[in-house]
């Protein structure tokens, strides 16, 4: 009884923070719930006319399908390679960056690093593989003409399975590395300046200060980027993929986000309940990799995500 | 004793000299690399053709000319293109960042009931999803496809940058504020638009510039949901010159070959254009932010 005049004494005062609340609250639950829900379609057979609810149960049967379709693994196997391959190069990259950053002395010239290395984040992911098509240009792109004059073989990079995952992956360090140094640097600004001094009167070199102090400091962000990054291990991104692929290199660009896209979305006759079931499978792993890799964070170290 | 001490540290500072060097090295020849091909693009678009054609020009320009903007400008959907994205960025921006601080200032207040289960809800979004396929029909069913909230509406708020926002105001505003606001009677909502918004500058300025890129350079759900040429977005005509060359073939209907010829000059010289006006928006909106960027993310990122 007291507990609930106590509750009501508190909604009367707090009410309004759920009114300003709402409009967030209403957004999370159509856009992010709903669909969650939409999701049991991958157990039934969706037909538009039937809706989510009336359309039949069939089970696992698109999960079987996805598993016997010949390129399954293959779909499975470039999404690994090239998710890992971006994770770690990327997060290194960045990491490295940013304590570079971090030692600069001289403030004209760590503004104009910072300043120019942010530049190719504002450049949208259409541009950049349109630039980067024209630069390959066997016949008049600058990065082929150069190749040429080196003695190499001119080719259109972008018809080479094999180069596709470097192509994606340092395309990507190329827009972002600069960018994601935002974070380890206001990570690294928030050191206390007294363990530098300390370190500085027990002779330590900058290089000793960086893996004594400034990696210590930014290792919780790290750990952070590291359990979110998990997350979409199994996600490379549909936008940039779908830009990239064309006919010669499909072997390695076809991924499962691009696949799914080509059944549920780009298709004539869409199969929306088979391409619901890939993206599930998707999102279950990837929660669970979050989730594993949290518990080892927790294990090993004091951070974690929650 | 004294001698050898002295001795190491000068071998310290040289060291660490070495260390600045090569450090300085190093991030210089980074930033080479990411200026480089951003030069290519300006000296491209505003060289001379011919020279351009004859593949002249690399970094810096060769001759100049703005016939491609001419011929951007003339053609009236790309035009009209470039309207609707920045349409769709100061109007989608401006719904982001309303719905992004009610949320996270509601949030940020420790006496809400049931906060803690409601972060819990709002964060579960980040690590699992429905995937893309409902999404898609929810917008489809919803009646939104073809009209300009779908490209608004669905993406309205990123629970990350909520949660940025929220721990910032946390962090930054001092609660005795609130206390005497209560004193001279203000609301909640009075409390946030008149004391907590004034100080809250460096973290929507960083708002801004976070939705404004994911808007203006966003083509996927423009390509799943708008069919209708008057309501597509600049980023989709660009995928249509620059990826998927599309634009030959208003090439090829043109009967003469010397006509023919003459548009794919053209176009070629577009491509150019087009490339730069895409990116000048943005590179025109960050100076104005940059001094906020660090300190916003700063105080958004460490808990608090």
């Amino acid at each position: 009884m007291n507990k609930m005049e106590y509750l009501k004494n508190r909604l009367k005062k707090t009410w309004p923070l759920y009114l300003l609340l709402l409009p967030g609250l209403i957004y999370i639950i159509t856009f992010k719930y709903s669909p969650m829900y939409g999701a049991i379609i991958a157990f039934k057979n969706y037909k538009i006319r039937d809706g989510i609810w009336g359309s039949e149960w069939v089970g696992l049967k698109w999960f079987v399908k996805f598993f016997n379709y010949y390129e399954c693994w293959d779909l499975i196997g470039n999404t690994l390679r090239i998710s890992i391959y971006n994770i770690a190069v990327s997060m290194l990259v960045s990491i490295l960056l940013a304590l570079m950053m971090n030692c600069v002395r001289n403030k004209h010239f760590k503004n104009v690093v910072q300043t120019v290395t942010y530049m190719p984040h504002f450049v949208s992911v259409v541009v950049l593989v349109g630039v980067m098509i024209r630069f390959f240009n066997p016949s008049m792109g600058v990065l082929s003409r150069l190749i040429q004059t080196l003695g190499g073989t001119n080719r259109d990079l972008m018809g080479i399975p094999a180069m596709m995952p470097h192509i994606y992956v340092w395309s990507d360090i190329w827009q972002n590395a600069g960018w994601n140094t935002v974070l380890y640097l206001a990570a690294l600004t928030a050191v206390d300046l007294q363990l530098h001094e300390a370190a500085i009167v027990d002779g330590a070199s900058r290089l000793q200060r960086v893996r004594y102090v400034d990696i210590p400091a930014i290792m919780p962000t790290i750990v952070i980027s590291l359990i979110m990054n998990m997350g979409s291990v199994l996600t490379v991104g549909a936008e940039k993929m779908l830009l990239l692929q064309n006919d010669l290199n499909r072997s390695t660009t076809e991924v499962i986000s691009t696949y799914v896209y080509a059944q549920g979305i780009a298709s004539a006759s869409p199969q929306y309940s088979y391409a619901t079931a890939i993206g599930l499978l998707n999102s279950v792993l990837s929660f669970a990799l979050i989730v594993t890799t949290n518990q080892i964070c927790k294990k090993l170290g004091e951070t974690s995500l929650f | 004793m004294e001698k050898s001490k002295s001795r190491q540290s000068i071998h310290k500072k040289e060291g660490d000299r070495l260390f600045y060097f090569l450090n300085g090295t190093l991030l210089a020849f980074f930033t080479l690399v990411c200026l480089y091909p951003i030069l290519c693009i300006i000296a491209q678009a505003i060289s001379d053709p011919t020279q351009v054609g004859l593949g002249l020009v690399t970094f810096y320009p060769r001759g100049f000319s703005l016939k491609g903007f001419v011929h951007v400008l003339k053609d009236r959907w790309l035009a009209h293109g470039f309207l609707m994205s920045l349409f769709y960025t100061t109007a989608g921006t401006a719904i982001n960042v309303a719905l992004t601080y009610l949320t996270a200032f509601s949030l940020s207040r420790k006496e809400l009931p049931g906060r803690g289960l409601i972060q819990l809800l709002f964060a579960f979004t980040m690590w699992f999803s429905g995937g893309i396929i409902p999404s898609y029909l929810l917008v489809k069913n919803l009646g939104l496809i073809n009209t300009v909230w779908a490209l608004m509406i669905p993406g309205a708020m990123s629970v990350w940058n909520m949660i940025v926002c929220r721990t910032f105001l946390q962090n930054s505003i001092p609660e005795e504020l609130f206390d005497s606001a209560r004193v001279d009677g203000a609301g909640y909502i009075r409390y946030m638009l008149t004391i907590t918004i004034p100080l809250a500058k460096a973290i929507i300025a960083v708002l801004v510039l976070w939705y404004a890129i994911a808007h203006w350079n966003a083509y996927f759900d423009a390509l799943i949901y708008i069919n209708s040429k008057p309501l597509k977005p600049f980023s989709l005509y660009l995928r249509d010159y620059l990826v998927s060359q599309t634009s030959m073939d208003i090439a090829e209907l043109t009967a003469g070959e010397e006509v023919r010829k003459d548009l794919q000059g053209i176009t070629e010289l577009m491509k150019n254009s087009l490339i730069l006006m895409s990116c000048l928006p943005l590179w025109i909106l960050y100076p104005f932010i940059r001094k906020y960027l660090v300190q916003g993310v700063m105080i958004g990122s460490v808990k608090g």
